[in-house]
């Protein structure tokens, strides 16, 4: 497999995707014709720094799990690179940069030990008519690394650090609740000790106390088994609670990506500062401007021209309709695509 | 015949607008599911009102109670739950005036008392209470359009003017008779454009698959309101929705509500759209009311531990602070086996041994019409 080289500007990257596209097909017809595509994900550039999490926020429908989903090649990408720092498929056991997307099958299961998974739906992402323990134990037992005896303990101790009791491994998944089932599946993740855990929106189906619970497991994890997390979600202020770096998307493509802190306090695409005002302060007495955004969020399908947000941008000009923005790195790690970045005056929080 | 105007007269002077009326009074409301492990009480004990052109926003978990509530007062609650206590007094002010011509006086109607079926629940659901529901997916026929949907509901509920009787100063005598279908069309189209809908003569048409997840929304809220009523219910309207649409449709619902001197029940779960849609909270656990006080007390000087680890658990937008978040002990009780005393006492902060598991607290006010169900503010 070709080696790649490390990206120069960033150092201790884990994560690195270039480029990466899926594009749909729209079929129809006997002859299941392809009459045009749905650009899921189009152009997606992001990266994940080795113990950091990177939130990736955006609207429903504008790509975030599909993109989440292509980098572990649950959806074969249409293009694009990933690359991302490997342990088992380096021969000396250094960890090596690998694109995931020329790896034959054999080694993309390899790979997958080190990029685990967490699901939103605590209910159909666990099997009803598998035990715990054999949930837990079904990662080991694929990669065959499961060992009578050592591996119930390894389970056992997983299942007591996610806040289960070991009296649970012979329950069924109905018979919990959805916090927690969340963290039977958090404890499936971590099982072979991986180093990425994609999370596909973890805590959306969770009420707000039991969000708080599994928020700070997940943080209290990050810092015990030094993982990194790529945090798909929707909600501004989880994301912003947990993440390092935050990469917002407006219809397949990122529209800006910075340091949680700068994102929100100093946004540089008008995307990112409409959303911020939009999202619900739970304060009676916090009187702001929020900016409706009018109409819906583009159809990926039939994008409009130019910068997709164009419709639905204040600050929108002539070349906003015609040419679309380039993502370019305008301060050090504060990444956008917007023509007019510099010149706009935009409010954070 | 000269026809009357055909726009929806949301702002028409037929009804009160004094805003301190009375329009529901909840007492001691008791819903309970007999199910084959046991009963479940759903609420208990449940005390609020509703004043015309008020917000009242009702919080808590999943499995508190706050849906059944709502369904409560429209007498919609599914099988085997049943409202075994408490009343529900819906202070009507008809409408439309009676065969001789007359209207009548506010009468005062205990909704438990009635027949969930009858003729008089009918008119007032969906007529004069209305209610929007979580799932705009779901809520919808998909085998009928949008406006197939919104001409139930106007030709159901509505009346049109035909003539003045007689103007007698103080109150105009009309004679009402059900609309036309076109007429009723015609509603629709103008109902769906209030509500922000893009088109709306070509949208009407449309059946909800070809709806997005936020026009949809909007649908439900347009059906709704095409009956002009006085109260509405909204049960989660936006949690399925993302924020930037969640924004227009809270800003479509206040401003109908301001038109139209509408009440507002708001069911969430979202701290943040409570915050700034309420004029007063009521916070429930476990079918119980812990909390009740004004949207500011309440935020800034919450009493019941529950509320306050509520408000802590919420990540807020802002400077990063580092913090991790105060989540709230333990998981919600087995609604079956609820805890002795204050069912939140397992998971309390401030749990008082040997009080908070053997006493039941009393809702106690805790100063300008704040109330709180919590032994800490007990003598």
């Amino acid at each position: 497999m070709a080696e790649v080289a490390q990206n120069g500007k960033v150092d201790n990257l884990l994560l690195d995707v270039h480029g990466l596209k899926k594009y749909f097909p729209i079929q129809k017809g006997l002859l299941r014709r392809v009459v045009g595509y749905v650009k899921a994900v189009d152009d997606v550039s992001l990266y994940v720094r080795e113990g950091e999490t990177l939130g990736l926020v955006g609207e429903s429908g504008c790509g975030k799990t599909t993109a989440s989903r292509s980098i572990i090649r649950l959806y074969e990408p249409t293009a694009g690179q990933v690359l991302f720092k490997s342990r088992v498929l380096s021969p000396d056991g250094q960890p090596r940069m690998v694109n995931l997307l020329e790896l034959n099958r054999e080694q993309m299961t390899k790979v997958r030990q080190e990029i685990a998974m967490i699901f939103q739906d605590p209910i159909n992402s666990l099997n009803p008519r598998m035990t715990v323990a054999d949930i837990i134990a079904e990662p080991l037992v694929i990669h065959g690394k499961y060992q009578k005896g050592r591996s119930e303990e390894i389970i056992v101790n997983l299942l007591e650090r996610v806040g289960l009791r070991a009296d649970h491994l012979r329950r069924y998944p109905h018979e919990f609740s959805g916090g927690q089932r969340q963290r039977i599946g958090i404890a499936r993740a971590l099982a072979l000790n991986p180093r990425l855990v994609l999370c596909d929106e973890p805590v959306s189906a969770l009420d707000v106390s039991i969000q708080a619970q599994t928020l700070n497991l997940l943080q209290d994890l990050q810092k015990e088994f030094n993982l990194s997390y790529l945090f798909v979600a929707h909600d501004l202020s989880v994301v912003q609670h947990i993440s390092d770096r935050v990469a917002v998307m407006y219809v397949g493509k990122v529209a800006e990506m910075a340091g949680a802190e700068e994102l929100y306090a100093n946004p540089l695409h008008p995307y990112t500062e409409a959303l911020l005002s939009a999202v619900p302060k739970p304060d009676p007495l916090y009187k702001s401007e929020r900016i409706i955004m009018q109409g819906d969020v583009a159809d990926p399908a039939h994008p409009p021209s130019g910068c997709y947000f164009h419709p639905r941008c204040r600050y929108a000009v002539d070349r906003c309709k015609t040419e679309a923005p380039a993502f370019r790195e305008l301060k050090p790690d504060h990444w956008v695509a917007c023509h007019r970045a510099e010149e706009l005056q935009l409010k954070g929080i | 015949m000269s026809t009357p105007s055909l726009a929806t007269s949301l702002e028409t002077s037929d009804r009160p607008t004094d805003v301190r009326q009375t329009l529901i009074e909840v007492r001691d409301l008791k819903v309970e599911f007999n199910i084959r492990g046991g009963v479940v009480k759903a609420v208990d004990g449940l005390t609020f009102d509703i004043k015309r052109g008020q917000t009242v926003g009702i919080i808590g978990e999943s499995g508190c109670g706050k849906s059944v509530t709502a369904r409560a007062i429209l007498r919609m609650v599914p099988r085997p739950g049943k409202i075994t206590g408490g009343e529900i007094l819906y202070y009507r002010y008809s409408r439309y005036p009676g065969k001789d011509g007359k209207t009548k006086d506010i009468e005062v109607i205990d909704m438990t008392k009635l027949d969930p079926d009858g003729e008089l629940v009918r008119q007032i659901r969906g007529g004069e209470i209305a209610m929007i529901f979580q799932e705009p997916m779901s809520s919808l026929t998909p085998v009928y359009t949008a406006g197939a949907h919104l001409n139930e509901a106007i030709t159901l509920h509505r009346l049109l003017p035909v003539k003045t009787l007689g103007d007698q100063m103080v109150e105009k005598i009309m004679e009402y008779r059900p609309v036309t279908k076109d007429e009723a069309r015609a509603i629709a189209i103008e109902m769906l454009r209030r509500v922000g809908i893009p088109k709306p003569e070509q949208r009407v048409d449309s059946y909800p698959h070809q709806l997005s997840g936020g026009q949809r929304q909007r649908v439900m809220i347009a059906i709704a309101l095409s009956t002009e009523p006085y109260m509405l219910i909204a049960d989660e309207p936006t949690t399925a929705l993302d924020v930037s649409i969640e924004a227009q449709i809270l800003d479509i619902m206040r401003e109908l509500q301001q038109t139209a001197n509408m009440a507002i029940m708001f069911i969430t779960h979202n701290l943040g759209v409570i915050a700034s849609m309420a004029d007063e909270i009521v916070v429930m656990y476990m079918g119980k009311q812990v909390e009740r006080a004004k949207v500011v007390d309440l935020f800034y000087n919450p009493k019941h531990p529950y509320t306050q680890a509520l408000l802590q658990s919420v990540p807020k937008l802002g400077p990063k602070t580092g913090a991790r978040l105060a989540s709230i002990e333990g998981m919600v009780p087995d609604p079956l086996n609820l805890p002795t005393g204050c069912v939140f006492h397992p998971r309390c902060p401030a749990f008082m041994a040997g009080k908070c598991d053997k006493l039941i607290p009393n809702w106690t006010n805790v100063g300008d019409n704040h109330w709180v169900r919590c032994l800490l503010y007990e003598e």
